[in-house]
């Protein structure tokens, strides 16, 4: 513990990288996913390939990615933004295939309401589709998030600053501290952005949050704090 | 008025829902689409709004061919009440009632405001506005689909066998509101089921169907009970069933009708 008193700066300062690099690709993948995944829910014929593909980019190398990214995207090899494109890639193959299946969770009847009354089909997304997808989506995306910072730890090995960096560099310098620490910040801001997409779902999604039910099958004693959920 | 004149539908697999179908529904009346399973009455409805395109024949509102009007404007001037229910499940009640006066643009404020009012038209208690469809009763619940198809004070109304998933005591109850609302706001409904006891007490006129949307009959439901067209109408109304058949009997000097099998049904009123 002697060593982490006398490196909280670096720390803090890893900790903060790591966050920056982790949130960026958890929310471009989110954004793709939810483009790709309704398109493939929408486009039958779509679907297996599209899903499969995507599915598949999880299967490609880290390292070699790293590499191949500079090259198409002319981003610098050791940069933030080769690492925010790379786990966006990873992200988008995890979440492509929830995503999908989140739009086909909304119920079709829903749907056909939502045509006759007059959603004309942007709205019908927007309105409709997306935020009751939003729960299976929401399942994907919490998986994402965890994956997206425990993989941007792999960046220390080609020199991309992260708490990561503290597992090479304790394994270099024989620091057992150093590594413990790293492995430990890095489950806590995983378990960080875990709670934060659950409680952004909360806050979106108030439907989803447990009420009581007006008829019969209501529970005796209602948790106070429940009962006057209701806005 | 709703118009259809000679509209048929033919699926690409050959199925023919509706074979040249013709009928005027006059402003203001309710008229009720009657017939069992085939016959064509959920397509005919769905024509009005455009959620189904007839293969021929068209469908004239006020003498405009709803194949001229966009389909998205079309169904917001039209209240619909769907088979089973069909709320929004992510919304409150609130804001489904309000649903279709903000799609045509009306203030989120302004549109919760007339659905507060809506409820009370509908005889829903203002305490379930923050409610979810989920936490309502069955019967609840089909009282905000009628609300949320009033809420932008539409002519027309179509209502496909909305009361179909509730319990028989509830429905009797919802029959009644619909009666009531009927006579205070004079909307030209279309109203489908396959209940002809339902249909008798909704309609002004009751149109029974057999396949392929074949009008039977169409004429007012005690003209129907009175002279059935044809064996098809006898049989579906139950003409010669137990419960259509009564009979006034003198109980100690009271005059108590009763049914085909002797059960009484009521007293003839003084």
């Amino acid at each position: 513990m002697n060593w982490l008193s006398q490196n909280t700066d670096l720390v803090f300062d890893l900790t903060l990288t790591h966050l920056r690099l982790s949130i960026p690709p958890i929310l471009l993948s989110l954004v793709l996913a939810i483009a790709i995944g309704y398109l493939a829910h929408r486009q039958r014929f779509a679907r297996g390939p599209v899903l499969t593909l995507t599915g598949l980019l999880y299967a490609v190398p880290s390292l070699p990615l790293f590499i191949m990214i500079p090259v198409v995207f002319g981003t610098p090899l050791r940069s933030g933004s080769t690492m925010i494109i790379a786990l966006t890639i990873y992200g988008v193959a995890l979440l492509v295939r929830s995503a999908a299946d989140a739009f086909g969770s909304v119920d079709r009847s829903v749907h056909e309401t939502a045509n006759a009354v007059g959603f004309s089909p942007w709205a019908r997304f927007w309105r409709v589709e997306l935020p009751l997808a939003g729960p299976v989506l929401l399942a994907g995306l919490r998986v994402v998030a965890v994956s997206t910072v425990s993989l941007v730890t792999v960046g220390a090995v080609i020199g991309i600053q992260s708490l990561g960096t503290l597992f090479t560099d304790g394994f270099q310098r024989g620091i057992q501290a150093e590594i413990f620490t790293g492995v430990i910040l890095t489950i806590l801001v995983g378990y960080l952005l875990d709670t934060a997409c659950v409680w952004t779902g909360r806050l979106l999604m108030p439907w989803t949050r447990p009420r009581p039910r007006t008829n019969s099958r209501a529970p005796l004693h209602v948790p106070a704090d429940v009962a006057g959920g209701a806005r | 008025m709703i118009e259809f004149r000679d509209v048929s539908k033919r699926y690409p697999d050959g199925t023919v829902a509706v074979e040249s179908f013709s009928f005027v529904v006059p402003s203001h009346e309710t008229v009720v689409f009657v017939g069992s399973s085939g016959s064509g009455k959920t397509t005919l409805l769905r024509m009005v709004n455009r959620m189904v395109d007839p293969t021929s024949g068209t469908v004239l509102i006020d003498d405009q061919d709803v194949q001229q009007v966009d389909k998205v404007q079309l169904r917001r001037s039209i209240g619909y009440v769907l088979q089973g229910v069909g709320l929004l499940p992510h919304r409150t009640i609130l804001d489904n009632v309000a649903t279709v006066p903000m799609l045509r643009g009306v203030s989120r404020a302004h549109a919760r405001k007339d659905a507060l009012g809506l409820l009370d038209r509908v005889g829903l208690d203002r305490a379930l506005a923050t409610r979810y469809p989920s936490q309502l009763s069955g019967g609840q619940q089909q009282r905000v689909g009628v609300a949320r198809a009033l809420a932008a004070d539409p002519n027309i109304l179509l209502m496909d066998e909305p009361f179909g998933a509730v319990d028989p005591i509830v429905r009797a109850e919802l029959q009644v509101e619909l009666r009531r609302l009927q006579s205070e706001l004079g909307k030209t409904t279309v109203f489908v089921t396959h209940d002809v006891d339902e249909a008798f007490k909704i309609g002004d006129r009751v149109v029974i169907l057999s396949a392929g949307g074949r009008i039977e009959q169409a004429d007012t439901p005690e003209r129907i009970v009175a002279h059935p067209a044809n064996d098809f109408v006898a049989d579906f109304i139950g003409a010669r069933s137990a419960r259509r058949t009564l009979r006034v009997q003198d109980v100690d000097g009271r005059e108590v009708v009763v049914d085909g099998d002797g059960r009484p049904v009521g007293m003839l009123a003084t």
